[in-house]
């Protein structure tokens, strides 16, 4: 009994525990949502979904990251934890258009 | 069409240094020529596989499946770098006296060629999977202008073919008492340069530690987006706004095939003393 009272006090901390998702949607070579916000300090699970036919590259130097994501698909990438500020990224392929940036508050 | 040839360029930037520096390296070893040449069709072929599969690999092991397998790929390249730069390390006195290598020598340059077409093959495989896919969407786009894009994309191709030969046909100037421990130095980093690449890969999957991110940042004095950052990038892993967990994968790469190659050149100068 003690043990099943002391699971549902972990609960809401294994529920915290799981990392909030993020999602940006790819539409037409740009981002949907051009600027995230996301909490600082933390580390989060970042959606990207592509719903052009065309492949793009997720690319930001500013967060070190980088990732392909083929025509109609989701992609996962980690961010962070991230200090207050912001940073932009591009579509690589489509630099011109796909633009976007994530603030870290 | 200015965009396109950028983009390509960074993507072929990699690969030709890499294929530059080891047919430099390699000149010596009878057929390495060929060898590499059959390295960089096995990678053009496997670039075009692996990008059709983008999706495929992409949605493995829960959506990080690219990272883990960009890891794969750029660990057993750096396996192949030390293996290499260890080897030469064993032969330099044979390599450097510009002799055939003759009996059990050449079984072993038949090895070390193998290894060639191993890190040949993966370079361009990672590197190249990624143009097929950029130029892929050029021509599937159909919204005009893919002539111009294409153009671009073919000079983008030949301009980072042209440093990789610049820098093989400047590496052959380089006198032969200091030429193996030139290409050894570049092979050298090279190598860490991609341990703390499979590093960024492994952080962005969350499979590892980021530890500091950044450690530093430089992005203001030399962003990786110019010129001498994109370079430096592919010769030594330069990163602008590197994770420390990426400081310790290039450190202990750079430090193990260093001691490595110590250890195996060691006994070989003590016997020729004797």
């Amino acid at each position: 009994m003690k043990r099943l009272l002391l699971i549902t006090l972990l609960l809401p901390l294994a529920a915290h525990a799981s990392d909030t998702d993020y999602k940006l949607v790819i539409n037409d070579h740009r981002f949907q949502t051009a600027e995230l916000t996301i909490p600082s300090g933390t580390k989060i699970k970042l959606l990207i979904e592509n719903q052009d036919a065309t492949p793009e590259e997720f690319d930001s130097h500013p967060l070190n990251r980088e990732k392909a994501i083929a025509g109609h698909s989701t992609a996962t990438i980690y961010i962070g934890p991230l200090t207050p500020g912001r940073y932009s990224f591009t579509g690589e392929f489509h630099e011109a258009t796909a633009q976007g940036v994530i603030v870290a508050e | 069409m200015f965009a396109t040839a950028i983009i390509v360029f960074r993507e072929v930037l990699e690969a030709s240094i890499i294929i530059g520096i080891l047919a430099a390296a390699t000149r010596n070893i009878p057929g390495s020529k060929r060898w590499l040449t059959a390295g960089l069709l096995a990678g053009l072929v496997g670039s075009g596989v692996v990008a059709a599969s983008t999706d495929a690999i992409g949605s493995l092991a829960n959506g990080i499946g690219q990272e883990i397998f960009n890891a794969i790929v750029l660990g057993i390249a750096v396996l192949m770098l030390a293996w290499h730069n260890i080897w030469v390390s064993s032969h330099g006195a044979v390599l450097a006296a510009n002799a055939k290598l003759v009996g059990r020598n050449i079984r072993d340059g038949n090895s070390e060629c193998s290894v060639l077409l191993v890190i040949v093959g993966l370079a361009v495989l990672r590197e190249g999977s990624e143009t097929v896919l950029f130029l892929y969407g050029i021509a599937a786009s159909g919204d005009g202008g893919q002539s111009s894009m294409m153009l671009g994309g073919m000079v983008g191709m030949l301009l980072g073919i042209a440093v990789g030969y610049t820098l093989y046909a400047g590496l052959l100037r380089v006198p032969m008492r200091w030429f193996f421990a030139a290409t050894g130095v570049l092979v050298l980093l090279l190598a860490a340069g991609m341990a703390s690449q499979a590093a960024h890969f492994l952080i962005q999957a969350d499979l590892l530690p980021s530890l500091a991110a950044p450690l530093w940042d430089t992005s203001a004095v030399l962003p990786e987006s110019s010129l001498p950052g994109m370079l430096l990038h592919s010769l030594i892993g330069y990163d602008s706004r590197p994770a420390g967990m990426q400081i310790v994968f290039y450190l202990t790469a750079l430090i193990a095939i260093y001691t490595g190659m110590k250890l195996v050149a060691r006994p070989r100068q003590a016997t020729i003393r004797k």
